[in-house]
């Protein structure tokens, strides 16, 4: 008894001398990280790099075969990054493909927090048998070889595009942030504030979305900063397999695809390195904010 | 503990069916059947057809589907489209190579990632530990395909210390010392780059675990008996602080086998993974089909694996 009458004033304690969201601490502490702030700033110069560089080109034109330009070098007649074996400019592909691989981690990611979150939710907060039946069903998807089952999947759908390849990737990655957000919850269900909504009468979806939802914003937004760089992980290996975005569209993954032969790798570095370079720095940097990000939480946790 | 063992074993059944029946129905989603590569313009489409129908391909699906699980019991996979050979003999060749690639990945992984741990764990906060912090983020942060890439590409290509493609020599003869060196010679890079890269979660468990062991009191004790503090380090704490990793060996293993393509494709190293993309590139769909239900497989045993070593190390699971 007297252990809960303890938690139950520190919980006070901690609501009143922090923000309705700790979201503000979290941000305040990355901003001192002196790296995390470097690596911020990179990732919205990359962002502006593919993304306005992409508003100025048109997919037809930069995808368009043009023989007699194949394989220039660096700088060669204008084209700063060379060109490919069918003429198109590198730096544009790189552009586009770069937006291509951001928006299609984006996408994943904003689809499989979703499910995820949900499914958590749902999952953690009923527990019992709901739970367990859900769990098992994330237990196996888990287990799934993957990347052969997308690879072959990729194949085999009929007008295959872009956002088939989105819903592939999605169909695996949701499990694990219903994991993360079930023991999240499983961790609310038990405290005060929820028990006393209950009391007074609120439905259960209230509790879940009004209640127990704004207590996880944070680490949502953690989740949603890691999951973005590992989804672009995943596009690009897949692209760079020869399986992941069509070949029409340009991706990070296909231009380190080029890598995949020999006298590319030797002699016509301009294929694949600059993509290479490219997606090193989008994987660290926002990975870097993402850690950050997580040990401002785990701090601001602990200090609860 | 037989008896946790067992349950567990139990459980994979249903797993098992899940996984065959799941894999079944890709198999029907991909186009042709087995049938399809004797076409020619001089086969007899009533011949084909005939074949069909006696190989029961017009049966019920369900009837086909327990009929391809009895199959696959008696280890028959399928004849391949392409190479009109058994799927077993095809996946053979290419599991071993597979196999010593991935051993040699383990092994290394945990021979770079325990000193690796010990010394973060020791030093914390020292400049030791931030070293091994920031290799153990770059690892976590670098997808495995650019990391082999630039890895084949310095010392593959560029300095030329190692061979980039294959996994033995064509000019030397099998059961020869120089055919051993030259496999052996094979793997080093491949296994090494795989083994960086999959160190980052046995580093950041044996580190937290050897922070938290450091201050328990068997530590303290062995301290006042005067026991150095290297042995201190490398055999209290260290066995201790293991237990987690252990635990890992099973999923480690998984890892590799999923990773494959990726290496195996960079390196052009014929394992299962190459194995995997060739196929899907010709299209010899009895091959995929018998892949993946092989993937499924080892990484259910992995599992399987990972669960019964946590509960020989960790009594709590057992009892439960």
């Amino acid at each position: 008894m007297a252990k809960d009458k303890n938690t139950s004033k520190k919980d006070q304690n901690a609501k009143t001398s922090l923000p309705p969201s700790g979201f503000k601490i979290i941000v305040r502490e990355v901003w001192r990280d002196k790296v995390a702030f470097v690596s911020f700033c990179i990732i919205v110069a990359i962002l502006l790099f593919t993304f306005v560089g992409s508003l100025f080109l048109n997919k037809s034109q930069v995808t368009e075969i043009n023989i007699a330009e194949a394989y220039y070098a660096w700088g060669e007649s204008g084209h700063v990054f060379g060109t490919d074996d069918g003429g198109r400019d590198i730096l544009k592909l790189l552009m586009m493909g770069g937006r291509n691989s951001i928006l299609i981690g984006l996408s994943v990611t904003v689809l499989c927090e979703g499910v995820g979150l949900l499914v958590g939710l749902f999952s953690g907060y009923f527990g019992g048998v709901t739970d367990a039946v859900i769990m098992r069903i994330v237990d196996f998807i888990q287990i799934l070889p993957q990347f052969p089952i997308i690879i072959v999947l990729t194949t085999v759908i009929p007008n295959y595009n872009a956002w088939t390849l989105v819903l592939l990737i999605s169909m695996f990655g949701w499990t694990s942030t219903a994991r993360y957000f079930r023991a999240f919850v499983l961790s609310q269900r038990e405290r005060e504030y929820v028990l006393a909504s209950k009391t007074s009468g609120s439905s259960n979806l209230t509790i879940m979305f009004r209640e127990v939802l704004p207590n996880i914003t944070s680490a949502l937004v953690i989740d949603v900063v890691l999951m973005i760089a590992g989804n672009i992980g995943i596009e690009t290996t897949l692209s760079f397999l020869g399986y992941g975005l069509p070949t029409t569209t340009p991706s990070l993954g296909t231009l380190i695809g080029f890598a995949n032969d020999p006298v590319n790798v030797t002699t016509r570095p301009w294929l694949w390195m600059p993509a290479t370079i490219l997606l090193l720095i989008i994987s660290l940097s926002i990975n870097y904010v993402g850690r950050a990000l997580q040990r401002a939480g785990d701090a601001r946790q602990r200090e609860n | 503990m037989w008896k946790t063992v067992l349950r567990r074993i139990l459980i994979m059944i249903p797993q098992l069916l899940i996984l065959s029946l799941l894999v079944f129905i890709l198999a029907k989603m991909m186009p042709g059947d087995p049938f399809t590569g004797m076409i020619n313009p001089n086969s007899d489409p009533k011949e084909i057809a005939r074949l069909r129908q006696e190989y029961g391909l017009n049966d019920p699906v369900w009837v086909q589907y327990t009929r391809w699980l009895g199959n696959m019991f008696h280890g028959d996979l399928g004849q391949s489209y392409i190479q009109k050979v058994p799927v077993t003999s095809l996946i053979w060749d290419r599991a071993v190579n597979t196999f010593w690639l991935s051993l040699m990945t383990v092994v290394l992984t945990y021979v770079i990632a325990i000193p690796l741990g010990v010394t973060a764990g020791r030093h914390q906060d020292e400049w030791q530990d931030h070293g091994v912090q920031i290799f153990n983020y770059i690892t976590f942060a670098v997808p495995p395909f650019v990391f082999y890439i630039l890895g084949i590409w310095l010392f593959g290509f560029t300095l030329g210390w190692f061979p980039i493609s294959g996994s033995v020599s064509a000019d030397v003869n099998p059961g020869t010392l120089a055919y051993f060196w030259s496999r052996i010679y094979h793997l080093i890079l491949p296994s090494i780059l795989c083994a960086l890269i999959s160190t980052t979660t046995i580093v950041q468990y044996l580190r937290t675990g050897i922070v938290d062991n450091k201050v328990e009191d068997y530590v303290r004790t062995a301290r006042s008996k005067g026991v150095p503090e290297n042995v201190v380090f490398n055999k209290h704490i260290l066995r201790n602080s293991l237990l987690p990793i252990a635990a890992f060996f099973g999923n480690t293993i998984t890892g590799l086998l999923s990773g494959s393509m990726v290496i195996e494709s960079v390196f052009s190293y014929p394992g299962m993974g190459k194995l995997f993309l060739d196929s899907i590139g010709q299209r010899d769909y009895t091959t995929l089909t018998a892949l993946i239900l092989l993937f499924g497989v080892l990484t259910l045993v992995g599992n399987l694996l990972s669960d019964i070593i946590m509960s020989i190390i960790d009594p709590r699971i057992r009892i439960k």
